[in-house]
């Protein structure tokens, strides 16, 4: 069914009883030519773009729980191409070209609005890393603009700029940068993929993965064995208990990572802003709830929900960059797990097992990514070779430390990022 | 309408106060709510989507409604619950989401339309031509949407944050609770009491019922005051508890002043506590839950227990003639109450068809329900199906009761899942949710008086056992015990909207549409209608919704599940969480000894991590920074300046095996220095990247003085005691933080010797006294430290005295360097001087460079192990295509460089593609007379004398640059040891 | 959240810092070989229940420690200090 106003009004006035499924709930059939195991936004994307740009349609999604029940709808909802060092670069660029054209290419509406998103910095040498990371930006195709102090003023005007301990010197402003509603994203996809003849399976755990003499053969679950030609590991919060039924130890740690919204209130804050001088960032919602986000709890963890310090240094600094929100009430607050990586960038490879190949290690930044790791991932599924934008997520990096991409300049090693 | 004779509400007080501008009179003890019922104000709100009209659904903290704002400007309030809001003399409230008025809403529109808005609608529009929605569509979504707005304008009132410890947390104070807390605290437990509620004592205050002799609300009050008395009890009322946390940590809201209004007077308007519990009892009690049908939204339709609360507590009865609908027994009471408050019931409606009632002077329905509703801005009518078909009743209240959820929100905090428990209808925590937590009363499903009380003794003798105390006898007084009892009903039958999630306008159709849509699963129903994520996350809707998705979807309730309830159990404020943030309390301020002295000289100071340094020192005649900036550098050129340097960490290192630790932390060896000297050194993280560099004395065999950088001082001190506990536990080796005890000050320039001489109690020369020499040396009298080093390439020294001497000392230093022509320097000079020296700072070492990339491959030594050597011998660390360290001047047309900006070759677009490096530090020097930079370029040190292309996107600005050496001044090195 | 420290006692988890897996106590000798260093600095198991991980008591005493606790429930079963742990372990 293809939806549009016209659809809309047509149900509307027919008593809405045409509605059909967003996506099919398939049985597993005995055997497919590729399964991805994970039903989030990057499988879904990855069996999206498996069906559409490589043909591939005997296909399954295998998810544990219930689709987008991960990260994808767990997250502060930011999509941004503004990252610095090269691999990223490219890759995050190339992500935010397919969320511009998502929607139309999907024919649903993840809400996908490009507000600007302006990062605040505080001193100058911050002011002069943002230039920097501008103008990577900028030589990558994408857009970024410096701001001073009065710049960010015009578009921030309720910031505290006067009596703060951190003063604003300027910020660094990416106008194709925004949010999305995130869930959409998930069912998109889904429906995207399910449209394509790609079989979705709920509450389908897979429990061990078949190998024989170093290939792939496919997968054990919950409801049975499955054979596959190629298998891919996409499970953000889960990729380390899923590589070892491989026999793989990954450059992983889990750690969770908190998300606040408020009760919704009138627009106040247009753009996504970001401080330089603790972790926040905060946009609101098309609902108008404002949805903000810090730093991770810090410690290794599998529980998806957070502690108090983390939750009151995030509004900490909300108070003092913002102190205009001080009455807007937390409704919510919850937590998702990410997959640490030591150098804060992501994993798209294959593995030492034929066939067999993984999607992990988003670290805190996988959302924006859900079109380009799908895409992307798809490509090294698909063809075998690696898509050029991601072509440096190689998991070998750490051993070798060529093409470490140490975004946050704070190691490659475990828990400083 | 004000009952005669009813309710807790002092008569005594008149309060006025006003809503939506318009004057109104209640009591003290009212509510906003009650108040506004007793002046037969119904409407008092509009939904969220279609603006529907909507009056009081409850009497408490879960009010999905009764939404308004208070106050203006800085002090605005948005989304406050009309059903919590306490009455104060001049309190101003008023309506919200409604436009013109609340009265006559032209967003109701929206409810016209709503066959086009259903759930789910803004997924399939909206999304042609591409540039509309962030254009067109979404700001009018978006104007649209939110409930309440804030006054825009910095906060100015007072919140705070505290802790405090108990052995037992009782969250709750009806019958449950203080039966808990009097047990627990006559056997000697620490006690916190916390109930959201002004007045504790929960349903007791609420209900008809008698505990003993006497009414619930006076047994209440007599345990409060016993419990007050006691040492070992706080009583925190209006304290919501909003998180359970790990460890024994609950968070808790205390709304301090909202009852007021008051501002000022050292009290806040709310304080977020962290009570740090060993034991905890749930006694939160229990929601009624509405029943789904036809128009049950419109303003006078409310829980029966709401209806209950109003009358018997606040002596209110919500309407003239009133109905009740319910399927269990426990409406009836809402009936009889009203009944026998003298107020009119127009009949009640039981839809079990085998229900009695004893005592009703009413018309009673059996097997009966309500199917629609008249009426818009108030109830007006009531439209019920019998056995014999359907009839309409006129009546302006209609008291509701699908029956009743335990509030086990608190116990899902921790991921926990409740249990379903088929003979109430209703979940339950599941054991063991919360670690050290037991659940007791109605939030456990015992809902009788009696089984409160006994419930709350057993659960107190369970955490004194917990505790290892042993439990006091305290008698159970006599209460009611009847046994509750239901059958479901979730939604009556027929077409319309029947209302789930109030505030979000989330209809049965709703989640039957989103089921046929295959978001079966209770989460994606819950996202797809946003059912559950209205202001009360679903306190009043999750159970109903639930049931209806699992009727949609031929599931049971169990098997469909629930979604989580996740804090807090109601909304917090940011600022109470954020207490003490705003402003300058965001992060400590740490000052220097010289600190006062800079202000005096009308130095600009800059945010050095959390330290506060002098960014340079203007003298009048000067019109911008750069003429005092060079006008420093000179004085360290050309004569002697003067800087503070104590915010650089300083950790003093001791025992037989201080060289051990050293040789192990720095990439080079400390062991071989001698006594009195002092070496420069690099410090890798294990992944072979560096950490930090700086100086190190050797003041004795076994003692050390060791320099960080002001930003690593922290890590560096974490990283040592990282390396002596957990990989040479053996080592005798001890060693502190010193930064603060020594105020330390360079001393820099040709004439630096001569200044010191005439302060120091012992001259020094050349040979007592060369480069790189340390010790002891008393300086004005007093015992302190020199150091012949140098940050500026300059003869220089730095000088440490006790902090308690810095402030004296600096004066002192500035006044003579200005007797010799030169005087204190600030930030902006001493990184003029050292780029001129191609000294680094964190603006090179940022995290992602190696000693290979900073031309210090050689501090690397071969004869030991150190901290990151394997890794840092990664092929990927030596790379020979790596950026490597150079010296950068401009020799195109422009004389400027930027910090950030890009190498390029010559001739190459600047695209990311043909990226070389780029520039990590700028600054204009006075003796080179241009602009002159360091920066990382692709195998750089092979290319001196090349000129490339420098640009800046962002600064719009493009220059020819030439790699040079990144020493630009006195390149042979011979000034500093002069 | 809070943790039992051998020497300061009870304290809340603001007052420390976490390091990641104990297995940083275990360094390899400098020849150990890249498969012994990858696997110090990188991989790790990463467990979904017990795990054993290092805790700084920065803002305390300044003890390294060895914390046994759940990833999954946060339940912190035991705290040692890591000097106790290293020199058991040679």
């Amino acid at each position: 069914m293809r939806f549009s106003g016209l659809r809309v009004l047509r149900e509307g006035l027919t008593g809405n009883k045409g509605w059909a499924p967003h996506w099919r709930d398939a049985e597993p059939k005995a055997e497919y030519d590729a399964i991805i195991i994970g039903g989030g936004g990057h499988g879904l994307s990855t069996a999206y773009y498996l069906a559409k740009n490589h043909g591939m349609t005997n296909i399954a999604v295998l998810e544990k729980g219930y689709i987008g029940g991960g990260n994808v709808g767990r997250n502060t909802t930011i999509v941004r191409a503004n990252y610095m060092q090269p691999g990223n670069s490219e890759f995050y660029s190339h992500s935010l070209k397919l969320w511009e054209g998502m929607e139309q290419d999907l024919n649903y509406n993840a809400m996908h609005s490009q507000r600007g998103i302006i990062n605040l910095c505080h001193s100058d040498g911050q002011r002069d890393a943002f230039a920097r990371r501008g103008n990577m930006m900028i030589a990558q195709g994408d857009d970024a603009e410096l701001l001073d102090r009065e710049g960010v003023r015009k578009y921030l005007p309720y910031l505290d700029f006067d009596n703060v301990r951190f003063p604003i010197y300027g910020g660094l402003l990416h106008r194709r940068g925004g949010t999305a509603r995130h869930d959409a994203v998930a069912w998109g996809y889904a429906r995207g993929a399910s449209d394509r003849g790609v079989d979705i399976i709920q509450q389908c755990e897979v429990t061990g993965i078949d190998i024989e003499n170093g290939q792939v053969r496919g997968v054990q679950t919950t409801r049975g064995a499955i054979k596959a030609k190629k298998v891919g590991i996409v499970v953000a919060g889960r990729s380390g208990q899923v590589a070892a039924m491989a026999g793989m130890r990954l450059p992983i740690e889990s750690h969770i990572l908190q998300a606040f919204v408020t009760e919704g209130i009138k627009p106040v804050i247009d753009h996504v802003v970001s401080f330089g001088m603790g972790h926040f960032y905060i946009s609101q919602s098309d609902k108008g709830g404002l949805v903000f986000g810090g730093d991770l709890d810090f410690y290794a963890s599998y529980a998806s929900r957070g502690n108090m310090p983390m939750m009151e240094h995030v509004m900490e600094a909300g108070m003092t960059l913002m102190p205009m929100i001080g009455k807007a009430k937390v409704l919510r607050s919850w937590g998702g797990i990410m997959d640490m990586t030591p150098d804060g960038s992501p994993i798209i490879d294959k593995t030492d097992t034929e066939g067999l190949f993984i999607d992990c290690g988003w670290c805190y930044g996988g959302f924006k990514a859900v079109p380009g790791s799908g895409f992307s991932f798809a490509h090294l599924m698909g063809t075998g070779n690696h898509h050029a934008p991601a072509a440096r997520f190689r998991l070998d990096r750490f051993r070798t430390g060529r093409g470490i991409m140490d975004e946050e300049a704070t190691g490659s090693q475990h828990n400083l990022h | 309408m004000r009952i005669d004779g009813k309710g807790l509400i002092d008569r005594s007080k008149p309060l006025s106060f006003s809503f939506d501008g318009k004057s109104y009179r209640g009591f003290a003890g009212d509510t906003v709510a009650s108040a506004l019922l007793a002046n037969e104000v119904k409407l008092m709100g509009r939904s969220f989507k279609y603006h529907r009209p909507r009056g009081a659904l409850t009497a408490g903290s879960e009010e999905p409604n009764a939404l308004i704002t208070v106050g203006k400007g800085a002090q605005q309030d948005p989304n406050v619950r009309a059903t919590v809001q306490e009455l104060y003399e001049g309190l101003v409230t008023r309506s919200q989401n409604a436009w013109p008025s609340l009265d006559f809403d032209v967003m109701a529109v929206n409810d016209l339309a709503a066959p086009f808005l259903g759930a789910g609608f803004y997924y399939k529009t909206f999304m042609w031509p591409k540039k509309f929605w962030e254009a067109v569509y979404e700001p009018i979504i978006r104007n649209a949407a939110g409930l309440g707005a804030l006054g825009g304008a910095t906060n100015e009132d007072d919140y705070e944050r505290a802790y405090a410890y108990c052995d037992l947390l009782v969250i709750g104070a009806g019958p449950t609770g203080l039966m808990a807390a009097l047990t627990a605290a006559r056997s000697g437990a620490d006690v916190i009491l916390a109930d959201e509620d002004a007045v504790m004592g929960g349903r007791l205050n609420a209900e008809t019922g008698k505990i003993g002799h006497q009414s619930g609300a006076a047994w209440a009050a007599e345990v409060l005051a016993e419990l007050g008395a006691m040492d070992n009890v706080r009583l925190m009322t209006r304290t919501t508890v909003t998180g359970a946390y790990d460890g024994g940590m609950y968070g808790a809201l205390e709304r301090v002043n909202h009852h007021t209004g008051k501002r000022g007077g050292g009290a806040p308007m709310e304080t977020f506590w962290r009570i740090s519990t060993k034991q905890a009892i749930l006694a939160a009690g229990a929601i009624e839950r509405p029943v789904a049908f036809r128009n049950n939204d419109r303003p006078g339709i409310m829980t029966a227990s709401a209806v209950r609360s109003y009358l018997n507590r606040w002596g209110v009865s919500p309407g003239k003639s009133v109905t009740v609908f319910g399927n269990n027994d426990d409406a009836h009471r809402t009936a009889l109450d009203l009944s026998a408050a003298g107020v009119r019931v127009a009949a009640l409606i039981d839809s079990r068809h085998d229900a009695a009632i004893e005592g009703a002077d009413f018309p009673v329905y059996t097997g009966a329900e309500v199917c629609n509703t008249g009426g818009r801005k108030e109830l007006e009518s009531i439209t019920i199906r019998t056995t014999s078909g359907e009839q309409s009743i006129q009546t302006d209240c209609l008291a509701m009761s699908g029956g009743w959820n335990p509030t086990v929100h608190l116990t899902c905090h921790m991921n926990g899942r409740p249990t379903w428990r088929p003979d109430i209808q209703a979940f339950v925590p599941t054991e063991g949710m919360i670690p050290d937590m037991t659940v007791a009363g109605a939030c456990n499903g015992t809902f009788s008086t009696h089984g409160c009380l006994q419930d709350g003794a057993e659960a107190a003798k369970t955490a004194l056992a917990a505790l290892g105390k042993k439990p006091a006898d305290v008698a159970l007084p006599e209460a009611e015990d009847a046994p509750y009892t239901l059958s479901p009903l979730w939604a009556v039958a027929g077409k319309g909207r029947a209302w789930l999630d109030f505030q979000n306008d989330v209809s049965v159709k709703d989640v039957k549409q989103a089921a046929t849509e295959n978001f079966r699963s209770v989460e994606h129903m819950k996202r797809y209608t946003t059912q559950g994520m209205a202001t009360d996350q679903g306190k009043n809707s999750n159970v109903g919704a639930l049931a209806v998705l699992a009727d949609a979807t031929g599931r049971g309730i169990p098997e469909t599940g629930t979604t989580t309830f996740r804090p807090p159990y109601s909304p917090v404020a940011i600022a109470a969480m954020g207490a003490g943030a705003q402003g300058k309390g965001f992060a400590p301020q740490r000052m220097t000894t010289s600190h006062k002295a800079s202000l005096r000289m009308n130095a600009p100071m800059i945010e050095a991590g959390l330290w506060y340094r002098p960014s340079y020192f203007p003298k009048s005649g000067e019109t911008n920074w750069r003429q005092s900036c060079d006008r420093e550098v000179g004085y360290v050129r050309n004569a002697v300046g003067v800087c503070d340097v104590s915010t650089l960490g300083k950790i003093d290192i001791q025992g037989p095996d201080a060289a051990a630790l050293l040789d192990f932390c720095y990439t080079n060896m400390f062991s071989t220095l001698k006594e009195g000297r002092v070496r420069y050194g690099l410090m890798l993280r294990e992944d072979g990247y560096v950490l930090d560099d700086g100086t190190c004395a050797r003041l004795g065999e076994n003692h050390y003085v060791m320099t960080t950088t002001t930003a690593a001082a922290g890590l560096v001190m974490r990283h040592l005691d990282f390396v002596t506990q957990c990989l040479h536990p053996e080592w005798q080796v001890s060693f502190t933080s010193v930064t603060e005890q020594w105020a330390q000050f360079a001393v820099a320039g040709p004439k630096s010797r001569e200044l010191l001489n005439r302060l120091l109690e012992t001259e020094i020369d050349n040979e007592s006294w060369p480069f790189m020499a340390c010790g002891p040396a008393k300086i004005s009298g007093v015992d302190g430290r020199l150091f012949r080093i140098s940050f500026s390439g300059e003869h220089a020294y730095e000088v440490a005295v006790p902090a308690r001497y810095g402030a004296a000392l600096f004066d002192l230093l500035v006044e003579r360097a200005n007797q010799m022509g030169g005087g204190a320097y600030g930030m902006e000079a001493l990184n003029v001087l050292r780029i001129e020296k191609g000294f680094l700072t964190h603006a090179e070492i940022e995290g992602r460079a190696t000693a290979f990339d900073i031309g210090m491959q050689g501090m690397m030594s071969q004869k030991k192990d150190f901290i990151g050597k394997t890794m840092a011998a990664r092929p990927g660390l030596v790379d020979e295509d790596r950026p490597q360290l150079v010296g950068l001047k401009p020799v195109g047309a422009v004389k400027k460089l930027t910090a950030g900006a890009q190498l390029y070759p010559q001739g190459a677009d600047a695209v990311a593609n043909n990226l070389e490096g780029h520039i990590s530090s700028v600054g204009f020097s006075p003796d080179v007379g241009t602009f002159i930079g360091m920066g990382f370029l692709k195998r750089g040190r092979d290319r001196m004398g090349e000129v490339i292309r420098m640009v800046d996107h962002v600064r719009g600005l493009e220059t020819d640059v030439e790699v040079c050496n990144t020493v630009f001044v006195d390149q042979e090195g011979e000034r500093v040891r002069g | 959240m809070r943790i039992e420290c051998p020497i300061c006692g009870s304290r809340d988890r603001r007052e420390f810092y976490y390091q990641g897996a104990a297995v940083a106590l275990d360094r390899p000798a400098p020849d150990a070989g890249e498969a012994a260093w990858d696997s110090y600095v990188h991989l790790r198991e990463n467990p979904a229940g017990e795990t054993r991980d290092l805790w700084h008591h920065e803002g305390g005493c300044g003890s390294w420690l060895v914390v046994t606790r759940d990833t999954v429930t946060h339940a912190v079963h035991k705290v040692e200090l890591a000097s106790d742990v290293k020199g058991a372990m040679s």
